[in-house]
């Protein structure tokens, strides 16, 4: 559990970041979204210390980060930043094994764990373990530098705009990814993004910072069916509000008993997705299939009263 | 730069070194003169001694030249450059021994204006050839070790002992040793020094931003100090040093002699090891230094294992610079006493004596390419990754 605490930073007499507070529970991801200028980098960074609170504190698991050297408290807290930067002069291995070495690991510990991650980021060691990361796509050397943050299994991941030098496509399938290494490892990542899409797509919780304040901490749902603030409303984006709610519900809410027509949608698909077969083939309902069997079907009008607040 | 039309089979920098060469052939090849000080006659190169012996070397010459003409054949114009050479070399040594031939105890052969533009030419059409190949480092390093072994083999045969340059060294074998070995001590010292004062210093000014602000304009000034008047200037100052501080003098401190030389070149290597330390540094992307910290890198190991490995191309460009400015300027502690091939250098100057002037000048020539050689590729070496494919 990561507990921030009343954390503030003063540049020049501007408050940056003002007196947040906020607890990410272990497991979860923690998206923080914001303008630029809204203190949100400068929230991250004041969790290993890359910039130091002017007053308040960070506890990681009930400990204080104040009471280790930052050198110490940053090999245990991975982080990713905008543009991977990655080691040029260094292979994949050595990029991806650098915090272990800092740790002084054994080195057959090292390059077991390095050929892991490259498996589980879906790239054959043999084939990219000694490879320079000029010789490596953009999307490559993104996951190796999440690898990387991965490697000496620390507390907490911090993200700092970690996919916002990837084309629309490759960021897509870097979230998808990040979120099922994330399942599968058990990981607590903070997030911070200036996109409210990336922050409903990947958040258990999102935080809103704006002008260096924490103005709503609360899941997607809540977020888009009860903004707490003008702001808020205007980050979801009004007019958007329906469709980012249904694309956080899985059809399996909604399925019923019951013929329908047509191509079937699989039962991992959203509401959002249901809804846009609809509309595009002219159906009143669609048809669910789970593992290629038949699971019911899911009619508009189930989705329209999911679609809002209608109390 | 390609050639248009039926021309385009021709190598447009093979024709400009072909006319170069003939043209070079019309001008006087040698110098036959009645002494080591009076001007000499001009000998072209087909008259330096009986046209038999001339002739092949006249003709690997020609042919040297032609085979520089063909377009895009690199392999060609190296076979050509180094026949060029051969004949340049053969037709030299038939004429130092023929031209003394009863021209009197005291006659002196010399290379004249003609045979050090072929020199150039022929120079140049290899370097094009072997820029045109972009032969790997090591690759790079056998031709120079190469071309070291076969000068070296050429000198020490006695086939240019009769030329004027060499009977210069002839009498001066022993001096000659010593000042080789006091000039690479004056340019490989003074490098040294610099390194030791100036690479710490160039990290701390990457550090700290207000040092470098005080540190590199004092290093600038220092060298735009003309360099006569900065060995002038090390004169009186070391001459008080020695004769003031205690124990100075006992080694070897005074105002004259090899420290004065020492340190003027010292002063002058520091803007470069400095500037260069400190760019080297800041090279190093932002991102990736971002990235060291993040994860728990001490400044120490920044320094050591991103910020320096990344910056080492550009450090080494500062110490080439130094290493070949100062095999350069060593030849002007030869004016205080410091030794060095300046010392040869400034006698013949005293004595109107060309060739003595070429024994000091040729070797430190000899001595500056070869350092600049080798450093580029210790430069090209230490790139961090060689194979960029993107």
């Amino acid at each position: 559990m990561i507990e921030i605490d009343r954390i503030t930073k003063v540049y020049d007499g501007a408050k940056a970041v003002d007196a947040v507070s906020m607890t990410v529970e272990t497991g979860t991801i923690t998206v923080i979204v914001g303008t630029s200028g809204s203190g949100k980098t400068t929230l991250l960074r004041m969790i290993n210390r890359l910039e130091e609170p002017t007053s308040g504190e960070v506890r990681i698991n009930g400990e204080s980060t104040l009471s280790v050297k930052p050198h110490i408290l940053r090999r245990r807290i991975g982080y990713v930043i905008q543009g991977h930067g990655l080691f040029p002069h260094h292979t994949v291995a050595r990029n991806i094994g650098a915090v272990p070495r800092l740790l002084n690991w054994p080195r057959e510990k090292i390059e077991a764990r390095v050929d892991e991650l490259l498996t589980l980021f879906s790239m054959d060691p043999a084939q990219f373990r000694d490879r320079y990361p000029a010789e490596l796509s953009g999307g490559q050397q993104q996951r190796v530098g999440v690898a990387r943050a991965l490697a000496s299994r620390p507390d907490l991941l911090l993200m700092d705009e970690p996919f916002g030098a990837l084309d629309p496509i490759i960021r897509a399938r870097a979230q998808d990814d990040l979120r099922h290494i994330q399942q599968r490892l058990g990981s607590t990542i903070l997030l911070v993004t200036h996109d409210m899409e990336e922050a409903i797509r990947l958040g258990d919780r999102v935080a809103v910072m704006d002008g260096g304040r924490l103005v709503q901490h609360a899941t997607p749902a809540e977020l888009i069916a009860r903004p707490a603030s003008a702001f808020v409303a205007d980050m979801v984006g009004n007019v958007e509000r329906p469709l980012r709610l249904l694309s956080l519900i899985p059809v399996s809410e909604a399925v019923e008993d019951g013929p329908a027509e047509g191509e079937p949608l699989p039962a991992g698909s959203s509401l959002r997705d249901a809804l846009s077969a609809c509309l595009w083939t002219g159906r009143t309902a669609v048809p669910i299939h789970r593992d290629g069997t038949s699971a019911g079907r899911v009619t508009l009008d189930a989705i329209r009263a999911r679609a809002g607040l209608h109390e | 730069m390609s050639l248009q039309g039926p021309w385009a089979v021709l190598s447009a920098p093979g024709l400009l070194f072909a006319a170069l060469g003939l043209a070079a052939l019309s001008m006087p090849f040698m110098t036959l003169s009645a002494n080591r000080i009076v001007a000499g006659d001009g000998v072209l190169a087909w008259r330096v001694a009986d046209p038999s012996a001339t002739l092949p070397g006249l003709a690997a010459i020609v042919a040297g030249l032609m085979l520089g003409l063909p377009s895009g054949r690199t392999r060609l114009h190296l076979a050509g450059a180094v026949l060029g050479l051969g004949g340049v070399l053969w037709v030299l040594m038939q004429g130092a021994s023929a031209l003394l031939d009863g021209a009197g105890d005291y006659a002196r052969v010399s290379p004249s204006v003609g045979f050090w533009f072929l020199l150039v030419v022929l120079m140049l059409l290899m370097a094009d050839a072997l820029a045109a190949m972009t032969p790997r480092p090591l690759l790079r390093a056998a031709f120079l070790a190469a071309a070291l072994v076969a000068t070296a083999a050429i000198l020490s045969s006695g086939a240019l002992s009769d030329l004027s340059v060499m009977q210069e060294y002839a009498g001066r074998r022993d001096a000659f040793r010593s000042e080789f070995l006091r000039h690479l001590g004056l340019a490989f010292g003074s490098l040294a020094a610099a390194t030791i004062i100036g690479f710490p210093l160039g990290i701390l000014c990457h550090r700290r931003s207000r040092l470098r602000n005080a540190t590199l304009p004092v290093l600038s000034f220092l060298q735009t100090i003309p360099s006569l008047a900065m060995f002038g200037l090390m004169i009186p100052i070391l001459g008080w040093v020695g004769t003031t501080v205690p124990g100075a003098q006992a080694i070897g401190i005074a105002g004259i002699g090899f420290a004065p030389a020492f340190v003027a070149l010292l002063l002058y290597s520091l803007l470069p090891v400095v500037g260069n330390t400190a760019a080297g540094l800041a090279s190093a992307p932002a991102a990736a230094i971002e990235a060291a910290r993040g994860m728990g890198m001490t400044p120490r190991q920044r320094l050591m294992r991103v910020e320096l490995p990344l910056g080492l191309p550009i450090v080494l460009t500062g110490l080439r610079i130094v290493l070949v400015q100062n095999i350069g300027l060593a030849v002007i502690a030869g004016l205080i006493g410091g030794g060095g091939f300046g010392t040869f250098v400034f006698q013949g100057l005293n004595q109107t004596a060309t060739d003595l002037i070429l024994l000091g000048a040729l070797p430190t020539v000899v001595l500056a390419l070869v350092a600049a050689i080798v450093m580029d590729i210790l430069v090209e070496l230490a790139r961090p990754t060689q194979t960029v494919t993107q």
